[in-house]
């Protein structure tokens, strides 16, 4: 086990273009889940292939364990990958398949089955060990490629969006087997996904990437709940954070703080215990012309526009618990509120993080 | 990959390029080597001291003048043109329908009728000529070209079906099911949806076609014996000698200007071929 | 499949059989006409006395077989077929892998090194031979001054690369290499571009070196195609009469000679097509295993 860390990493595939990585410097924690999350080309698998020794860096150094990696091959720096496509070996049985860093790396024959049974028992695929990768499902191709890639007992794990190839059903109980894995073996692990609900669900810290920069790294709270700039903001959560300007300030609430005024007194029936504390303090009131909803079962999402005061016209979303039994007809105007502690600011020019404005709101 | 060690990796640069250097040299060789021999003096080429990799005397057009003029060389590539144009008229109309009709024939039949057209295409000439000089004689087409243009479909048809099966099967039934909402038969359907869109697989079957004609030998030099008549694959090696005496410089120059062109046109295609060659068979 | 109105019902030539029957008739007319009657009359001739110029056909049985049998020319064709076949396969496999290595990887010049690399198998067959004939002439051979320049040969005593038996055969093999290295190298290419790129990289962070890698990893998922260039390949040179024919015309002393070149020279040189139709059946146990073994190869071939 041991952390990785990253000093000004940049990589540039075309002289004289934005790179692909530009200044990452991080650094993980010991045995710690670490996600990069971000857009295609935001640069995510790019740095996850660097610290691989996939890709040559342009600059910057990479470390793990504390010693400077970049000259070592894949194979010296005591990591392991799961690809996207898993890429299996089809030509093997599952148990060449584990046995093949073993044989690589010189380990002897006689040891061989000792290492891949214990791996494949970790897995629950020791009845597999016959069979090849054709023969297999998605998520039973997934257990091998994780099988394989810990038999080598490696300091850091590397997993490159290895659930985006499964169906939507498979991809929430894969996603369960990755967490439990994860917590009974204790390696450092970065793991790369566009997905927000997976790293979130995931991550024990996500790194929000966005045109090869690091936009922000902390806990999912944090980046959830105090989003460094716009970018964060409305990449986390979905629906994403509503963002209204004015003059050269862009607020920013949550469509979950959002809910009608009538809430927020209290008046309403309101049978959410959690919820009690949002309903304290300062509320700035909104109106919402609505213009369609959606029923979500579970949830009511409420699309419209601002009515009047300082935002009219500007196109929000409210989401509340269906349980809040508030009509809201297409084309009718109500009255809804922010929390004032809810609000967050951000410069309108760079998209990054202010203090707080007071009022007037309306 | 990142690799440690300048060194190791200067090396590995050195054995790429050594292994290009040698194998472009050794393959492509012998076409350097034509064209000198095809634009040398007689004497030159003709004395054994002579380093043989320069002009020694200035170069001459010569051979290349005898070429055009005093051997049937011209008419040769003229035959060459006319027989393969009709034989890929010919496959073009036999293959096109035939592989159509085998891609959309669902079930068993059709990968079996595939498998077993794709077979008779590994039936070689040379297992085929001797009975087949009868028949041509029987026919009475034998020493003219109508001899081999009867007879080369039989080469072509088989590998252009399955080359042509395996395009048609990537176009969507949906498509043609349109056209016939629409109002087409199904064999207008055909005429004027599918066939439009499959015209690369059309081209390259041309191709195909056409260079098989010229590379072509055996049944060539079995059915057709006068000079005149023959195609240029088996008139530049035969007929371009006077006793035992073969016209180096002249034949260098016919074989050349035979080959160059065609060279080049299968060149561009030859992806096609490949992915016929191969797609069939590992599917 | 769900009903919506106006739209026809699953289509198929299986719904105009009528159709696709008439479309098909002419191939397999040519085919069972230009083929399959060519190839029955083969069998027959091998059993009667039929020569060029007599129309008459008698029923023999095994004479034919038994002559030839007896032949030194047909034991030797024989054995040149196979000989020269396999070594020329032996050679190709490994060149051809080599050669796909290397132009694996984009590089500037990549298409013109292709294009020169690809000359050998695009010309017609008899005109690169034909240069081949010069380039090995006995006297005048490129190769014999490059010899003598660097005093491993004396002068005036070149090797008779086409009249002195091994030579002869080496060269024969030669000519088949050359022509087939292009074609085996562009579809080993074929099959290498097939590989997903996370097979390599996945070996490599699992350990495995070039060496490995290319052994035990590549080389068997491409076994597959592997498989085919060989088969053709081998058919090419098996049933090749072009190149003997041209290059050393079975000589000397039948030494070249191939099962194909001498079912040529006995049947309609020497007139005999009984015989020569006989020699050019043995070319059939072959075809037939090469058949067996694509079919083979297609049923088992897959990339996951």
């Amino acid at each position: 086990m041991a952390v990785v860390e990253t000093r000004n990493l940049t990589k540039v595939f075309k002289q004289g273009e934005l790179g692909a990585v530009n200044d990452v410097s991080l650094i993980t924690e010991e045995g710690e889940f670490l996600v990069f999350l971000g857009p295609s080309g935001s640069g995510k698998t790019t740095l996850l292939r660097m610290i691989a020794g996939l890709e040559t860096p342009t600059s910057g150094e990479i470390l793990i364990g504390g010693q400077v990696v970049n000259r070592l091959s894949p194979r010296e720096r005591r990591i392991a990958m799961v690809f996207q496509s898993y890429a299996l070996y089809p030509h093997l049985t599952v148990y060449k398949n584990i046995a093949f860093p073993l044989k690589a790396q010189g380990v002897p024959t006689t040891e061989h089955r000792k290492k891949v049974e214990w791996a494949a028992g970790l897995l629950g695929i020791g009845k597999l060990l016959d069979r090849k990768p054709r023969e297999l499902s998605g998520g039973e191709r997934q257990r091998v490629a994780l099988a394989r890639a810990i038999v080598r007992e490696p300091a850091v794990f590397l997993l490159d969006e290895p659930l985006s190839n499964l169906d939507a059903k498979l991809r929430a109980s894969a996603r369960e087997e990755l967490e439990r894995f994860h917590e009974s073996v204790g390696t450092t692990t970065i793991y790369v996904t566009h997905d927000q609900v997976e790293a979130m669900a995931m991550g024990d810290r996500i790194v929000v990437m966005n045109f090869g920069e690091v936009r922000q790294v902390g806990t999912p709270a944090e980046v959830y709940d105090e989003p460094a700039d716009t970018f964060v903001a409305t990449f986390l959560g979905s629906p994403p954070m509503n963002l209204v300007e004015k003059e050269d300030v862009v607020v920013g609430f949550r469509p979950e703080h959002f809910f009608p005024v009538s809430v927020l007194a209290g008046r309403a029936a309101v049978p959410d215990p959690m919820r009690g504390a949002d309903r304290e303090g300062p509320y700035v009131p909104l109106n919402l012309r609505v213009s369609h909803e959606e029923y979500l079962g579970s949830e009511r999402i409420l699309y419209g526009a601002i009515e009047g005061g300082a935002f009219h016209g500007k196109k929000v979303i409210s989401r509340m618990s269906s349980t809040l039994s508030v009509r809201c007809d297409p084309g009718s105007v109500h009255a809804f509120a922010v929390t004032e502690r809810h609000l967050k600011f951000y410069d309108r020019s760079t998209g990054k993080r202010t203090a707080a404005r007071p009022g007037p709101w309306r | 990959m990142s690799g440690p060690g300048g060194a190791r990796k200067a090396a590995g640069k050195l054995l790429h390029v050594s292994v290009l250097v040698f194998f472009t040299g050794a393959l492509a060789f012998p076409f350097f080597w034509m064209l000198i021999a095809a634009f040398k003096q007689n004497i030159d080429l003709y004395t054994v001291e002579n380093n043989p990799f320069k002009f020694n005397l200035p170069p001459t057009l010569d051979h290349v003048q005898f070429l055009f003029t005093q051997t049937r060389f011209v008419r040769w590539l003229g035959n060459t043109a006319l027989v393969g144009a009709i034989v890929v008229a010919i496959t073009l109309a036999v293959a096109v329908p035939a592989a159509y009709s085998l891609a959309r024939l669902t079930g068993r039949w059709g990968e079996r009728l595939g498998i077993a057209i794709f077979l008779t295409y590994l039936i070689p000439p040379t297992l085929l000529f001797i009975p087949l000089s009868r028949v041509v004689a029987l026919l009475g087409l034998q020493d003219s070209i109508f001899s081999v243009v009867l007879v080369y479909p039989s080469m072509t048809i088989p590998f252009s079906i399955w080359l042509l099966m395996g395009f048609f099967k990537s176009i969507p039934k949906e498509l043609e099911d349109a056209a016939m909402v629409d109002g087409l038969t199904r064999f207008g359907a055909f005429l004027k949806m599918v066939v439009p869109i499959s015209v690369s697989g059309i081209l390259t079957v041309v191709i195909f076609s056409f260079t098989l004609v010229t590379q072509e030998f055996v049944y060539a030099l079995t059915f057709i014996s006068p000079e005149a008549n023959q195609m240029v694959g088996v008139g530049v090696p035969i007929f371009l000698v006077r006793g035992d005496v073969y016209y180096w410089g002249s034949l260098m120059a016919a074989c050349l200007i035979a080959s160059l062109p065609i060279g080049f046109v299968y060149n561009l295609f030859l992806d096609r071929f490949i992915a016929g060659f191969t797609v069939g068979s590992v599917k | 499949m769900a009903v919506t109105p106006g739209k026809p019902a699953s289509s198929g030539a299986s719904r105009s059989p009528i159709l696709g029957a008439v479309m098909f008739a002419p191939s397999v007319l040519f085919i069972v006409l230009l083929i399959g009657v060519p190839f029955c009359l083969a069998v027959l001739y091998a059993f009667s006395d039929a020569r060029i110029g007599s129309s008459g056909l008698h029923f023999v049985g095994l004479e034919n077989f038994r002559s030839i049998l007896q032949s030194p020319s047909f034991r030797k064709a024989l054995r040149n077929s196979i000989v020269f076949t396999l070594c020329a396969q032996a050679i190709v496999i490994v060149c051809s892998n080599v050669l796909s290595i290397a132009l694996e990887k984009p590089f500037r010049g990549r298409g013109l090194v292709r294009f020169l690399i690809l000359l050998p198998w695009v010309a017609p067959v008899s005109l690169g031979t034909i240069g081949w004939k010069w380039i090995l002439d006995s006297i005048y051979s490129v190769i014999t001054w490059v010899l003598v320049a660097f005093h491993f040969v004396k002068p005036y005593s070149a090797p008779m690369w086409l009249g002195e038996p091994h030579l002869a055969m080496a060269s024969v093999i030669l000519v088949h290499c050359w022509r087939l290295i292009p074609f085996s190298t562009v579809i080993m290419l074929a099959g290498r571009s097939a590989i997903s790129k996370e097979i390599p990289e996945a070996a490599a962070i699992d350990g495995a070196g070039f060496w490995r890698t290319t052994f035990q990893i590549n080389l068997p998922m491409m076994a597959p195609i592997l498989s085919v260039a060989v088969l053709f390949g081998i058919i090419f040179t098996f049933t090749d009469m072009t190149v003997v024919y041209i290059l050393t015309a079975g000589g000397p002393f039948d030494s070249t000679q191939t099962l194909p070149s001498l079912a040529f020279a006995t049947g309609i040189a020497g007139s005999d097509l009984a015989a020569g139709a006989a020699i050019s059946l043995f070319l059939v146990p072959v075809l037939v295993l090469v058949a067996y073994l694509m079919l083979r190869v297609a049923h088992r071939a897959e990339v996951v």
